[in-house]
Parts: C-alpha cells; sequence; structure tokens
C-alpha cells in the first residue's frame, strides 16, 4: 500500500524514492546524499503516517541511488525506505543499512582532532548498535552519542 | 602474533594477548636476553611538543641498544614552523628512519602519521588522547611486582578527569579480571564515557570520593597530580589537593600493602615519608620506561619477536 502510495501520488517513471524520513528532515536528506544538483528532486513534507506520525517524503528522478549512498542516511533518518523505480514500478525495496565505518560523513566537533587542523577525509567507526547508535573518531578516539548531529 | 612494523598508537589497538605478550618481552629485555638488538636502527624522534622525560626515554631506549635517533626536540626547530603539514613532514622523514617516536600535541596525529609513514610510528603522545608506552610500561610495573595482573584490586587516586594516563590504564586492566576503584573530587570523576565502558565490559568498579571511604585493601594505587589550573579558585584548589594527598595515614587505610606508582613528576600529591617505604615503585615504573620502549621498538622493527 505504501508503496504503491509513494509510487503514484508523486509519479515518476524512473529514479528512487526515499520513503519515511522523519519530519522534518527532507531537506537534510537531500543534503547528506549530495543530489541537490541531480535533476529534478520533489520534496513532500508532513505527509500523515501510521508509523512516524509524521513523514517526509523525496524523490529523485532519473538517479537510481546505491545502496552506499542511501546508507549514508542510518544516522539521522535510520526509518527511511528506498524505492527504486523502473518504468513507473517499483523494482525494488529495501532499508537503510548502518555502516560500521562513516568516512567523510561526519565532522568531529573536538577542534583539537587532528581532522579540524589538517587535510584529512574523516573516519568514524561505529560503537553502540540502533535505536542508540554512537561512534567514536578513528583519529582522537572521543565517543559521540548522537551521531545525527555530526553529519556534516 | 604479528608486531613487525606495526604501529603503537592506542591502547585500545591491543587486545589482552597482545599486551601480556609485550609485557612478557620488556621482561626479557630487562633481563638482558635482548642485548644490542637495535643494532643498526635508526630512530626519528620527533617531538612537535617538548617532554624531556618521554624523548629522553626513548633516546636511551635506542640508543643502549645499539640504535640510533635522529629528530628533534620541538617543533620550532622542524619544518612544521614553515607549514609544511604533518603528513609531508612524516613521509620525507620515514625515508631515513627505521621507526618513528611522535609525539604531538593534536589529537590523532599519531594515527595519521601512521597511516602515511611508510615505518612503524609509535605515539609518544597526542594531546590529552593516548600516550600507549606509559601505559604498557605501567602494565609491565604491576605485573613485575605480581607475576599476575589478573586478580589484583587497582586504585587510581586524583585527577581522574582530565588524566590521559589513568583513563588509558583503566580501559586496559578492564582487559584483566582486575577490580578498579576510582578515588577524586566529584568535580575530577572519571568520564562518563569510559566508565559506562567498564560498566558494559562487566568490569568491577567502584567510585569514591574519600581514601577512607575505600572498600577492602589495594594491591596497587596509582597517583595522578590535582592540578591548579582546574580550579577556578586558589583556596578550593589547595583543600581539594590537601585532602587526597598521600602519605602514612592514606596508606594504612589502604591495607598498608599497597605499591604505590605515579607517571611522574610528582609535585606534592605523594609526601616524601612515602618514597623510602616499600610502598614507593614510581621511580622503578620511570626506569621501566626503558626496556618496556626497547621491547616495543624491537618488536616493531623486527629485531624482537
Ligand atoms: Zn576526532
Amino acid at each position: 500500500m505504501t508503496e504503491d502510495r509513494a509510487r503514484k501520488v508523486y509519479a515518476i517513471d524512473r529514479g528512487t524514492v526515499i520513503d519515511h524520513i522523519p519530519s522534518p528532515l527532507a531537506l537534510k536528506v537531500v543534503e547528506i546524499l549530495g543530489v541537490k544538483q541531480e535533476g529534478i528532486l520533489t520534496i513532500g513534507i508532513n505527509f500523515k503516517s501510521a508509523k512516524l506520525g509524521s513523514k517526509d517524503i523525496v524523490k529523485v528522478e532519473n538517479l537510481k541511488l546505491t545502496e552506499s549512498v542511501t546508507d549514508r542516511l542510518a544516522l539521522v533518518a535510520p526509518t527511511a525506505t528506498i524505492n527504486i523505480i523502473e518504468q513507473g514500478r517499483v523494482v525494488e525495496k529495501r532499508p537503510i543499512h548502518i555502516p560500521r565505518e562513516f568516512h567523510g560523513l561526519l565532522r568531529c566537533p573536538n577542534p583539537k582532532c587532528i581532522t579540524n587542523v589538517e587535510e584529512v577525509t574523516t573516519v568514524f567507526h561505529l560503537e553502540g548498535e540502533p535505536p542508540h547508535p554512537a561512534v567514536r573518531c578513528h583519529y582522537c578516539e572521543r565517543l559521540y552519542k548522537n551521531p545525527g548531529e555530526l553529519v556534516e | 602474533m604479528e608486531f613487525n612494523q606495526r604501529s603503537i598508537i592506542s591502547i585500545r589497538d591491543f587486545s589482552r594477548e597482545e599486551i601480556e605478550f609485550v609485557v612478557g618481552k620488556a621482561l626479557e629485555v630487562k633481563q638482558g636476553r635482548w642485548h644490542d638488538a637495535l643494532s643498526g636502527k635508526v630512530l626519528a624522534s620527533l617531538f612537535f611538543e617538548p617532554s624531556t622525560r618521554t624523548r629522553l626515554s626513548f633516546d636511551a631506549a635506542m640508543v643502549s641498544m645499539g640504535g640510533r635517533v635522529v629528530g628533534f626536540a620541538d617543533a620550532g626547530v622542524s619544518s612544521t614552523k614553515k607549514g609544511e603539514s604533518l603528513a609531508d613532514t612524516i613521509r620525507t622523514v620515514t625515508g631515513y628512519c627505521d621507526v618513528i617516536a611522535m609525539r604531538h600535541p593534536v589529537e590523532g596525529a599519531a594515527r595519521l602519521a601512521s597511516e602515511v609513514a611508510g615505518v612503524p610510528v609509535i605515539n609518544a603522545g597526542d594531546g590529552a588522547n593516548q600516550h600507549p608506552t606509559q601505559t604498557f610500561l605501567d602494565l609491565f610495573t604491576i605485573h613485575e611486582e605480581f607475576g599476575r595482573l589478573d586478580g589484583l584490586k587497582v586504585g587510581m587516586l586524583g585527577d581522574l578527569k582530565y588524566g590521559r594516563t589513568v583513563h588509558s590504564l583503566a580501559k586496559a586492566l578492564s582487559l584483566f579480571e582486575v577490580e578498579q576503584v576510582f578515588i577524586s573530587p566529584p568535580s575530577l570523576r572519571m568520564p562518563e564515557g569510559i566508565i559506562e565502558e567498564l560498566r558494559q565490559g562487566g568490569t568491577a568498579f567502584q567510585e569514591v570520593e574519600e581514601i577512607d571511604q575505600v572498600q577492602g585493601a589495594l594491591d596497587v594505587l596509582y597517583v595522578t597530580r590535582i592540578q591548579k589550573e582546574r580550579f577556578a579558585d586558589f583556596q578550593e584548589y589547595e583543600r581539594v589537593a590537601g585532602a587526597y594527598r598521600l602519605g602514612h595515614r592514606e596508606l594504612s587505610a589502604l591495607g598498608g600493602q599497597c605499591r604505590v606508582m605515579h607517571p611522574l613528576p610528582r609535585v606534592d600529591e605523594i609526601k616524601p615519608e612515602v618514597d623510602s617505604g616499600g610502598n614507593a615503585i614510581y621511580f622503578r615504573q620511570a626506569h621501566n620506561g626503558i626496556p618496556t620502549r626497547q621491547a616495543l621498538l624491537g618488536l616493531v622493527t623486527g629485531t624482537i619477536s
């Protein structure tokens, strides 16, 4: 049913629909996915959702987002579901998987961390499982309990 | 167990078995089994911030086992003053040494260095983060004293909030069957993150505010300095620091037998009356920096196995 709605209400022929984004994080999701400049985007905010109360939906036309891209949402919108659309039909539906490591996605808030001093790609390791994921900076080794706040 | 070409960055990188292995090698070195093992090897000693004790300990470790040392004692004389990146400095230095020991004020600097260096890097302190050779020498000293780590009760006293040494020690001891006792003023307690890790790992520990509140006798008491800078008010500092000063009376409250350790330098947190008794092992602990660092230098350069 939901799958059907995600496709029909904002019907696209080909592309990716990100459903079940907790409101109001649609714009953040667009930012994290890095699809701002990638053709037509449709953003729906504050739809009613049985699971979430209210949800946002992002539709990216003509672009099939790979798992490694959509899994970047794990810390911000772990409830999101990904629908890949081809010829107007959902051909793949998948949840978000939380990666064990995050490369270049998070910023370390520790001003004394080398990642804030030199040009270094940040790396964080997942510690603690959802729904309470925590991450540890690979460099300064500090532990952060609200990793969603570290997303750049 | 493979240590050849491995960097020594953080105590978090080591399992219980690996720690036991290093401690065992340090004992062999201290007993003279690896005479001149570092002969022909060159250590680049890169101290981006000054730390005379640690630097001299690495230098002495290297030279007394037949190795040589190049490097600098503070960043003022190095190329970093001219704006060269750490990564570039390390890539350059890699060309003329077999191993790097580095101290740097920025947290994670040694980890980054180990990722660009072509030779193993030993972290000699990266800001408030890690100083693994200190932790290894602390563990070696306790092991030397008791012949084991399991079954001991180890207290840590003083500034447990900002003390990098006690954070790493607590983490390392949690890999063993060691009961830990944290004694500190409320404002300088062990950070919540470390407490939580110990709890999750099932480590037995107590947290108390006063020496007299410790339940049962301690085998080891690790003392750290409470620094003036942590207090806005000098009188408050005097009051707090005074309450954690260790003398004969406090030692007998802890069972009288406990060995006293300290990362040094000490100011007045241990009364001189403690120095001469059988409890004080802090000078031996400092001397153990040499065999411990020699063992690590030998292991990572492949000359000790
Ligand atoms: Zn960091």
